[in-house]
């Protein structure tokens, strides 16, 4: 976009290729400070990329993964009741003093950080449905308040915020509407290309090639319960490269299959079709 | 005027909302897009919040920027103009708080009358780009420094990018996907205290310790967690093929749903005998009394399928379409069983309501409460199965 200097703050980072796009809606997340909401399938980079505006920012990562029984109140504070009972029957610490149980959450702790921090929280779509709207007041304000010591925290700086969400459920409207959001598209062969180089700066140009070629062969094949993508190709290779096989070989078989497909069934569909297309160069029908 | 590309948004489908608007006009009061390419992706970004809505936004963006195929630069003057009007836009806080209290109405009305205070520069009104050719959008293949078009777009311009519609596949009203399923899904939930004493029961805890005379007595309970099993059986080959791809949508979403206690799925062909299949291909049998004898009657059930079949195959004895399953009970027995032993069962039916009127279909449909297998349906079955009986 324009040569703004507030605005072209991320640039991307060395070990990790950002789209065009992509970065620009990182900018104006920034600019704009609201939280961006990233989504794309499994394996597209949605948690690499806040690693990477860590590094190109120079600020600090603090990660909140989010689990099926995530609370949003986790996030701002535990208040450790039993560890202050248990301190009032043995006298242990003075119990007077709220405080010393009042543990932040990840949340609590990127907003009291002294300077600017970037704050990853990932995969929210595996909480509650409800979980993202407990959260809008404090994102929107940036700060909450502590009923139990009277203490109201309020970001030094506003974080950074990247929240990523792997499309298993609608969010919230009212959550998304303070979002900016980036559908992260699976890479091209060109991009994938660069990505690969990224990984294995010294790999073949014609091992890659024809890598490529096999892995989104493999992609177009619908009825996979779960397509492999930029994760297990970037396994895959490295498996390649480690077993040294040539390019040539990688024409007529796909080995070490078990690093891109990693469903059962997937896997099984993947070798009957091997099978039938064998067969069926020996002239033998395999199934109807 | 500009806010037209608001209400063209909304018509075709993308659900912006005023907060969202407000947040790409200070976007564009800060400068942040120097073409129409950045423009794209920045209000995509903004204003569209799910890859579902990607194909709306582009069917709207054609429709509002259409003339301007070729040079998508925009060039100085119109940036100029772009800026003037939204700086003025950009609201203190005490404004933006006056601006939550308005309704969507007064809201686009104050702001049609902000923009209106400088009418000069546009072109007669009613659309942002100008109609009768004096479309402001210059040929002149203007390239401020520092503008960048490359990339990975590779130097296609917005329009183009719009026109090639290519999250068309992500559009959510062609079918039923994964994710409306789980959601909807997500309503079948009973939440019940089960499982290992692990959260701290303050109340009583209180209550114990006071009665000991001050001295910590702490009580434990269970969490609260869903209680829901589920049991989906489901119909496949022959008449059920071309529902295929919707009902596998429907298993992989129960079948991820990390929330039900537990959920078994069976397979069978038209309709139950005396075995059910754990694999599409039916080669692995189980027989129908065993799972009507293990599994307890608070499983959920639901049967997929078009119920649609010869009379003979649901009401004779030996009547399955398969020579070899010869079953002693007719199926509707075996139907009838199935309802019986389950106290919540629904049937979800592929097909269309106006469909429905088939022998089997009806009589299949007094034994189980049957639904269409669509977004509606589905909720409609869900709220069947979670009601107390």
């Amino acid at each position: 976009m324009t040569g703004n200097s507030d605005f072209d703050q991320f640039k991307g980072s060395s070990d990790y290729i950002v789209s065009e796009n992509l970065k620009d809606a990182v900018n104006v997340s920034i600019a704009l400070k609201r939280p961006l909401l990233v989504r794309g399938e499994p394996g597209t980079g949605k948690t690499l990329l806040a690693h990477s505006i860590t590094a190109g920012l120079g600020k600090r990562l603090i990660i909140w993964n989010i689990k099926s029984t995530t609370k949003a109140q986790e996030g701002l504070y535990v208040y450790d009741t039993v560890q202050r009972l248990n301190d009032s029957r043995f006298g242990d610490r003075d119990v007077s003093d709220i405080k010393q149980y009042i543990k932040p959450g990840k949340l609590g702790e990127a907003f009291s950080s002294p300077e600017r921090v970037v704050l990853l929280i990932d995969e929210i779509d595996k909480a509650d449905l409800e979980f993202p709207n407990d959260l809008l007041n404090e994102l929107d304000e940036m700060s909450f308040y502590i009923p139990e010591t009277g203490e109201t925290i309020t970001a030094v700086y506003r974080p950074v915020m990247i929240i990523t969400s792997n499309a298993e459920k609608e969010l919230p409207d009212a959550f998304l509407r303070r979002c900016v959001f980036h559908f992260i598209e699976f890479p091209d062969t060109e991009m994938m290309e660069k990505i690969i180089r990224v990984h294995f700066p010294d790999i073949q140009q014609n091992l890659l090639r024809q890598a490529l070629k096999t892995f989104y062969t493999l992609r177009e094949i619908d009825d996979f319960r779960k397509k492999p993508s930029t994760a297990e190709l970037i396994d895959w290779i490295s498996a390649l490269i480690a077993s040294g096989i040539s390019h040539e070989q990688i024409t007529k078989e796909v080995p070490f299959v078990g690093t891109l497909l990693k469903k059962e069934t997937d896997y099984s569909y993947f070798m009957n079709a091997v099978l039938n297309k064998r067969m069926n160069a020996y002239g033998i029908k395999w199934r109807d | 005027m500009f806010t037209d590309f608001f209400y063209t948004l909304k018509r075709r489908g993308v659900p912006v909302s005023m907060t969202e608007w407000m947040t790409l006009m200070e976007a564009l009061s800060r400068g942040f897009i120097a073409n129409l390419d950045d423009f794209y992706y920045l209000a995509r970004a903004i204003l569209v919040k799910s890859e579902a809505h990607y194909d709306y936004y582009d069917v709207a963006f054609q429709e509002y920027f259409k003339g301007v195929e070729a040079p998508a630069e925009i060039t100085g003057q119109i940036l100029d103009w772009l800026k003037d009007p939204i700086n003025r836009m950009t609201l203190g806080k005490e404004e933006r708080a006056l601006f939550d209290e308005m309704d969507l109405e007064e809201l686009m009305k104050e702001f049609e009358k902000r923009l209106a205070e400088q009418t000069e520069q546009h072109d007669g009104g009613g659309h942002w780009i100008g109609r009768g050719g004096t479309s402001p959008f210059g040929h002149s293949g203007y390239h401020p420094a520092g503008i960048r078009i490359g990339g990975e777009s590779g130097g296609r311009h917005a329009i183009q990018v719009a026109q090639e519609r290519k999250f068309k596949n992500y559009r959510s009203d062609l079918v039923l996907d994964v994710r409306q399923i789980k959601l909807a899904l997500r309503g079948l939930r009973q939440l019940s205290r089960i499982g290992l004493e692990d959260e701290l029961d303050l109340e009583r805890t209180i209550d114990a310790t006071a009665k000991n005379a001050g001295d910590i007595e702490m009580v434990w309970r269970r969490s609260r967690k869903n209680a829901v099993k589920v049991l989906l059986l489901m119909d496949v080959g022959g008449s059920m093929n071309p529902f295929a791809r919707l009902c596998s949508r429907l298993f992989s979403a129960a079948n991820s749903a990390s929330h039900f206690k537990d959920f078994e799925y069976f397979y069978f062909h038209n309709c139950i005998y005396d075995y059910l299949y754990t694999d599409v291909e039916r080669s692995e049998a189980v027989s129908t009394s065993y799972i009507l004898n293990t599994f307890e009657p608070d499983y959920k059930v639901f049967l997929v399928g078009d119920a649609r079949m010869a009379t003979s195959e649901l009401l004779s004895k030996y009547g399955a379409i398969y020579y070899y399953e010869q079953n002693e009970a007719p199926g509707l027995v075996r139907l009838k069983q199935v309802a019986e032993h389950f106290t919540h069962c629904v049937w979800l039916n592929p097909e269309e309501l106006h469909f429905w009127n088939h022998p089997t279909v009806l009589m299949v449909g007094k034994l189980f409460p049957m639904f269409e297998l669509t977004l509606e349906g589905l909720n409609q079955a869900v709220k069947k199965l979670i009601v107390k009986k």
